[in-house]
């Protein structure tokens, strides 16, 4: 096991600086630099203003020589600066992750929870109309845009009816502590979060309903239903348990998104994240931020592809890994 | 459409109603967009950084919505007959907001060792300069090695803003810690900013004049996205939409909104003025008949009202109607088809496809595009519509890979300081948007602009403008849109919001919310 563990931490380094480095040649294909959007936003600039820019950033560099100091610094653990936000970039990552994560993490519960409930529920009562319901709700929720639902949230659960706050983290100048911060920020929480989580809790009902419907027609089901055990059990210990299995990879598939933020909620939602840090540095090719988020978020896919084969170690007995 | 406008203008005139006695205390909740890269506006002079330090630091000079200047930190000043000595005498009670004080030895570090370091549109004007100097703690000195027409307008704070000498003295600049915790003489101080949530600035409690600011504190919210920014503004979050904040299709349906005021004020130093950029160096748009023909097949009338909700103007000429020295006595180019196909027909041609870029800006501009697109096809013009983002854009104006491209530049009050830019020839170079984009050479208008900029006398400096302005108009270097307006929009009950020419950028000194 410690084996297997040590094998893929190789591998999953060697991966990364493998990424680090397409990312790096990506980026910088890009047509203009942080330069010349600095200078285009600065309503007036002359060759100096620019060239004194490009030597700040270091772009007056070979490219290769940008790319040597860059993984440099990585290997140091050193993720750059930003020279539009003046600040290091592990900082600015840091000060973002904690609202991500919470906002992540939220969604990643809520459409685990709901949507592997609604699965066995759906699975139980097939052909009946709460399994049609269920089902109709789930191809609506796959369906749906993103930015679209967002929208519509807002409209109704802010504006109308004015029950939620449309957008931001907590609610700007009041100042709360202690509980009554945690409940702001909660209410903040409660529509990007579900917005997120819709698309994958359909995934989730899906997935489960169907795998469920797949494994109680299987051998071994048939058998503990003859040796007449108790059809409660038989769908706790024997259904759900192999059921899982599925719905256990697409977890770690979106459980190593979760650092890499959500760009189109957190933006609509005005949410201080990390998916947003990244739309912006990629709008102003602010290249040290955006190199830097696309680091720790493929790190995190790599680590939760490993806790995933790990997991199945688990769930499933009969994979025997490495 | 005609009642939705009317709603308009009857919001436009409450918002010039009479009022009280202004009141003190209260918060300011304002949309900025997009969040700034840094607070510190002698290093970044983009347009939120102004729009937030704005109130944090000042010039020696404001400018009312003429463009008369004003008093701020020079309480007044003298210009000499020949023109070429400025004196200034500054208020002798300023504070930092560290508490120390502002004497004329700031001014001179500010604009002569700073500014002219770090800040590229003032360095230009600063050529003119020839000392500055400070005989008293009060008094400020500026020789200019000859006349320089527009030279009193370049005192507000966005242009030469004042830097604290006793915190960036002998340092670097542009990494000094204070660049993030700005230290000005405004009426606001700044408290905090949360990046991607918000910026708090409080009362400054030592302001020199007395009794102001009225509001205790300012937050300016960070929403990436307009229809966001919109719905800020329908529950209550915020009270004022600095211009741009929301898309125009927008602007209707919030301006009739109760107790919703709307001005298109407050933009007349800046006075926005969009165009084409053409490129006269090759294609069909290096003949001036295609130009003209483009200025000819535009229905600008339509632009303004269905994308622009009617604000604005007509551009005329190369300088806005809002800019000193503008005159209407030019060749005109009203929306006509058939002059744009008879001179199409005569250059011959070819109906060879030109590129338009869009400034990706946001909806409005896509569509203004589109519009435009549009208006050519139908008098035989072939466009195609490239898409870019602003980094892009950016690049394939400064490398001049474009055929037409909207833009929109600032012309701070005077044809010397945001016109002669855009069509002198000394100005034709890569690498800036900024410049001499579209490759436009004509000898006499680089004389022309050069006299203008140097004559002492307004009459003189008027008849050489109106002679560029026609000369201009009959070349049609670029391909000129709208004098832009853009709304503020804010409750009613927040007065004194707009009062001078570059409006919330330093409004909120005598901004008061009444109850």
């Amino acid at each position: 096991m410690l084996r297997f563990i040590l094998m893929r931490l190789g591998k999953a380094v060697i991966i990364l600086i493998a990424i680090l480095i397409l990312n790096f040649f990506l980026i910088h294909a890009a047509p203009g630099d942080p330069a010349a959007v600095m200078a285009g936003e600065a309503g007036a600039a002359d060759e100096k203003f620019i060239a004194d820019l490009r030597a700040r950033f270091g772009l007056d560099k070979p490219l290769l020589t940008q790319l040597g100091i860059y993984l440099g610094g990585v290997l140091q653990f050193d993720l750059g600066f930003s020279y539009r936000q003046q600040m290091p970039v592990a900082d600015l990552i840091f000060s973002r992750l904690p609202a991500t994560l919470l906002l992540t993490m939220t969604a990643f519960v809520i459409s685990l929870l709901l949507g592997t409930l609604a699965g066995v529920l759906a699975s139980a009562r097939v052909g009946k109309w709460s399994d049609t319901l269920i089902s109709t709700l789930a191809l609506l929720f796959y369906a749906t845009p993103l930015f679209w639902a967002a929208l519509m949230a807002v409209l109704l659960f802010s504006v109308t009816l004015n029950w939620l706050p449309g957008f931001g983290y907590e609610t700007v100048g009041a100042n709360y502590t202690g509980f009554r911060r945690v409940l702001d920020i909660g209410q903040h929480l409660i529509l990007p979060a579900t917005t997120l989580g819709l698309f994958f809790m359909a995934v989730y009902m899906r997935m489960t309903r169907a795998s469920m419907l797949e494994v109680s027609q299987l051998d071994f089901v048939k058998t503990a239903r003859a040796k007449g055990l108790r059809s409660g059990i038989i769908q706790r210990r024997h259904i759900f348990r192999n059921a899982m299995l599925p719905v256990v990879t697409l977890a770690g598939l979106q459980a190593g998104q979760l650092v890499g933020g959500a760009v189109l909620t957190e933006t609509v939602f005005a949410w201080p994240g990390i998916g947003r840090l990244m739309f912006e540095a990629l709008a102003q090719r602010d290249y040290n931020v955006l190199l830097g988020v696309f680091f720790i978020s493929s790190a995190m896919v790599l680590l939760f592809n490993l806790i995933t084969d790990i997991l199945y170690r688990f769930v499933d007995p009969r994979i025997r890994v490495g | 459409m005609l009642k939705r406008l009317t709603t308009l203008a009857a919001a436009l005139l409450v918002s010039t109603a009479l009022h009280a006695e202004p009141v003190s205390g209260g918060r300011a909740n304002v949309v900025i967009q997009p969040e700034p890269p840094s607070l510190m506006v002698g290093l970044v002079q983009n347009g939120p950084t102004q729009m937030v330090a704005g109130n944090i630091y000042e010039g020696l000079l404001r400018y009312d919505t003429d463009l008369q200047p004003m008093p701020q930190l020079a309480k007044s000043w003298e210009v000499s007959e020949d023109g070429l000595t400025y004196t200034f005498k500054l208020h002798d009670n300023v504070k930092w907001h560290d508490g120390e004080p502002f004497t004329s030895a700031d001014v001179v570090f500010s604009a002569d060792k700073f500014l002219r370091e770090t800040h590229a549109r003032l360095r230009t004007s600063l050529e003119h300069v020839e000392s500055i100097t400070a005989p008293d703690d009060t008094t400020v000195v500026f020789k200019l090695k000859q006349p320089f027409g527009p030279f009193m307008g370049i005192f507000e704070v966005g242009t030469m803003p004042m830097i604290p000498k006793h915190i960036y003295e002998g340092t670097d600049y542009e990494n000094n810690p204070a660049n993030n915790t700005p230290i000005g003489t405004g009426p606001f101080k700044f408290e905090e900013w949360v990046k991607g949530s918000h910026i708090r600035l409080v009362r400054n409690e030592d302001y020199y004049e007395e009794g102001l600011p009225y509001l205790d504190e300012i937050y300016w919210h960070v929403i990436p996205d307009a229809a966001s920014r919109a719905v800020a503004y329908e529950t209550g979050v915020v009270d004022i939409l600095p211009g741009g904040s929301v898309e125009n299709f927008d602007v209707q349906r919030i301006a009739a909104m109760d107790n919703t005021c709307i001005t298109d004020k407050g933009w007349e130093y800046f006075g926005p003025h969009s165009w084409m950029w053409l490129n006269n160096r090759e294609g069909p748009t290096a003949d001036k008949r295609f130009r003209q023909a483009v200025m000819y097949a535009m229905d600008r009338e339509f632009a303004k009202s269905a994308l622009w909700n009617d604000l604005g103007k007509i551009a005329q000429s190369p300088v806005s109607s809002s800019t000193r020295f503008f005159t209407d006595d030019v060749n005109k180019y009203d929306h006509d088809p058939e002059k744009a196909k008879a001179l199409l027909e005569e250059m011959g041609y070819d109906g060879e496809t030109v590129r338009l870029l869009p400034l990706p800006y946001g909806e409005t501009w896509q569509r203004w595009a589109e519009a435009v697109k549009q208006n050519l096809g139908e008098v035989g013009i072939n466009v195609e519509i490239v898409a870019t983002d602003v980094a892009g854009w950016n690049q394939k104006l400064a490398e001049w890979d474009y055929d037409m491209a909207f833009t929109y530049l600032y012309q701070y009050g005077d044809p010397a300081l945001g016109v002669a830019r855009t069509y002198i020839s000394s100005n034709i170079a890569k690498g800036s948007q900024w410049n001499n984009v579209e490759g436009y050479e004509n000898p006499k208008v680089d004389e022309l602009f050069a006299q203008a900029a140097v004559a002492v006398t307004k009459e003189e400096r008027q008849q050489l403008y109106t002679e560029v302005q026609q000369i201009l108009t009959e070349d049609v270097p670029v391909a000129w849109l709208l004098e832009l307006g853009f709304p503020t929009i804010y409750r009613c009950n927040v007065k004194d919001l707009v009062t001078t020419a570059i409006g919330v950028n330093d409004g909120f000194k005598n901004a008061y919310i009444e109850e």
